[in-house]
């Protein structure tokens, strides 16, 4: 019975669509026109976190396609180019996840040395993709700074990896 | 009980889904790819923004502005708490600019007096009042690759794409988008905005290129040191897309030695705009409602005038040759035609009690009634 369990697939709403919910809400309050003592508030990748978490939890046929509709929605809600955060999330997700058994039972900071070098690869395919479209170099300032907000939101992939990296022992 | 393909020995293989998922990833990235390449948003075109697009905008205007109202509660907030905090410097702060302002004061109002009589002396027509509107800004994106911002107003206020968007300080940029209710206003500071720009102390042209960071840049500067740090720069109105003089800013030399702008709206934020109802100059000219509306209406002393000049041209003619040539026939066919017109302007003047110079208002530029005008 135990082993039935064990191998019982995981749920896609609960791996894929509330994490996917979850990185659109913080997208929407992080876009609040506010300023904090003179500073705007950060706006990292939040779909970044699923970009790395669902590659490290397990391959999945659905979790790509979500990434791109995830990326499809900052394209929309930003105001960028459209594929631009699609296509720079993808490739990342086809990193880490051909990465995977490398990184499966790594310590707590050397994912997080992974996921920054993910997100630098997904920012990398952002710069370039901006760069080719707008025929202008993007500052890299900005990007650093998104960068580090971005990589800053580790310990929400950690949390997610906890949960559901023992849930499917056919992974493993 | 059957588990799974692995536990029989003569189907001995593996569950397929890694080999799945790398044919769904190849398939997702292909898709992401064409959404690349069919993206056209550099364009200023209507259609080029897509449908999509204004869907997306339209739906998250809702939920941004919803969101956005308890942060403008919390940033009054945090405003008055720095206030409150920094009240001592900035007292002193401001004394010394009351005291530069004191001097900038006399002097623009010696450059008004000399201005306003060289106008009168050369005749010169000043531009008309633009139309404005003024919209909330309720989403804000400020990443490297997308500076944009959603105000909360759009095709139901008059907006088109466009418009130039201006803070309380200087220009922020332009529409790109509309929705009903609701416009995307791609940022100066857009790696895809493109603006020309004229420096105010030389005249020099130049276009300033966005890049994602606070500071775009000054591109294509001609002459011999056109600009230096300080000088103040303006939107030179080549191209049409924006009027001639709006502000943007200052110009300083970045870290990487190119000539850059600190914009004017970065001193506060940007939490108003006024979206300029600007399409080209064509509509400064007026010629769409000179037009539109056919021949301005007349005074009663040119009113009077007019009649008098109908009356003469329909007065029958004098006993002249039997076969006129043919350019006197064309000639009168002429005057038939010009008399025709002008009874319709004595009838237009005579409904009509406007002064000359003014043409009657249409729809397409009146503003709304919340409108403010430059």
């Amino acid at each position: 019975m135990s082993l039935l369990q064990s191998t019982r697939p995981l749920d896609p709403l609960r791996w894929l669509g509330l994490p996917a919910l979850a990185a659109i809400v913080g997208t929407f309050l992080l876009a609040i026109p506010i300023k904090i003592f003179g500073l705007q508030l950060p706006e990292p990748v939040f779909p970044m976190v699923l970009a790395f978490a669902w590659a490290v939890i397990r391959p999945s046929v659905i979790a790509p396609f979500v990434l791109v509709l995830l990326g499809l929605f900052l394209d929309l809600f930003w105001g960028g180019p459209l594929g631009l955060w699609g296509v720079s999330l993808l490739a990342s997700y086809t990193v880490v996840l051909a990465s995977r058994s490398i990184m499966t039972g790594q310590s707590r900071p050397m994912r997080q040395v992974w996921f920054a070098g993910a997100t630098a690869l997904t920012m990398l395919t952002g710069f370039l993709i901006a760069s080719v479209v707008s025929l202008a170099v993007p500052n890299l300032l900005s990007v650093f700074w998104q960068f580090l907000a971005t990589s800053l939101l580790y310990p929400f992939a950690h949390r997610l990896i906890e949960r559901f990296e023992d849930a499917d022992v056919r992974f493993r | 009980m059957r588990l799974s393909f692995r536990d029989r020995s003569n189907f001995d293989m593996k569950v397929p889904l890694t080999w799945t998922a790398g044919v769904a990833v190849i398939i997702a990235a292909v898709i992401g790819v064409a959404l690349l390449l069919g993206d056209r948003r550099e364009t200023l075109q209507i259609q080029a923004y897509g449908v999509t697009k204004n869907v997306v905008d339209t739906l998250s205007a809702p939920v941004s502005n919803t969101l956005a109202t308890p942060g403008r509660w919390t940033g009054n907030v945090f405003d008055l708490a720095r206030d409150y905090l920094m009240a001592g410097s900035q007292n002193h702060q401001l004394r010394d600019e009351v005291g530069d302002l004191h001097v900038w004061q006399d002097k623009a109002i010696a450059m008004e007096n000399e201005n306003q009589r060289l106008r009168a002396v050369l005749g010169l027509k000043t531009d008309p009042p633009i139309p404005m509107v003024t919209a909330h800004v309720i989403a804000d994106s400020r990443g490297p690759f997308a500076d944009t911002r959603l105000a909360d107003a759009g095709r139901g206020q008059g907006v088109t794409p466009g418009n130039p968007v201006m803070s309380e300080r200087g220009l922020v940029g332009r529409v790109i988008g509309v929705g009903h209710d609701v416009s995307r206003i791609l940022m100066l500071t857009d790696i895809a905005s493109r603006t020309p720009v004229l420096i105010d102390r030389t005249n020099a042209r130049a276009i300033l290129s966005g890049d994602g960071g606070p500071n775009p840049k000054l591109a294509y500067m001609r002459g011999q040191d056109p600009v230096k740090v300080g000088d103040r720069v303006l939107t030179s109105g080549d191209g049409g897309v924006f009027p001639r003089g709006l502000p943007i800013g200052v110009a300083v030399q970045g870290l990487d030695g190119a000539w850059r702008v600190r914009l004017d709206s970065d001193s506060s934020p940007i939490d108003f705009v006024r979206i300029l109802l600007f399409t080209d100059f064509s509509q400064i000219a007026e010629q769409k409602d000179a037009l539109a509306s056919g021949l301005p209406p007349l005074s009663a002393a040119d009113a009077a005038e007019v009649a008098a000049r109908v009356k003469t041209l329909s007065a029958p003619a004098p006993a002249g040759p039997a076969t006129p040539p043919k350019t006197t026939a064309a000639a009168a066919a002429n005057a038939s035609a010009t008399a025709k017109t002008l009874a319709n302007a004595l009838a237009a003047s005579k409904t009509q009690a406007q002064p000359k110079h003014l043409p009657p208002p249409t729809p397409a530029t009146t503003p709304p009634p919340d409108d403010e005008t430059q």
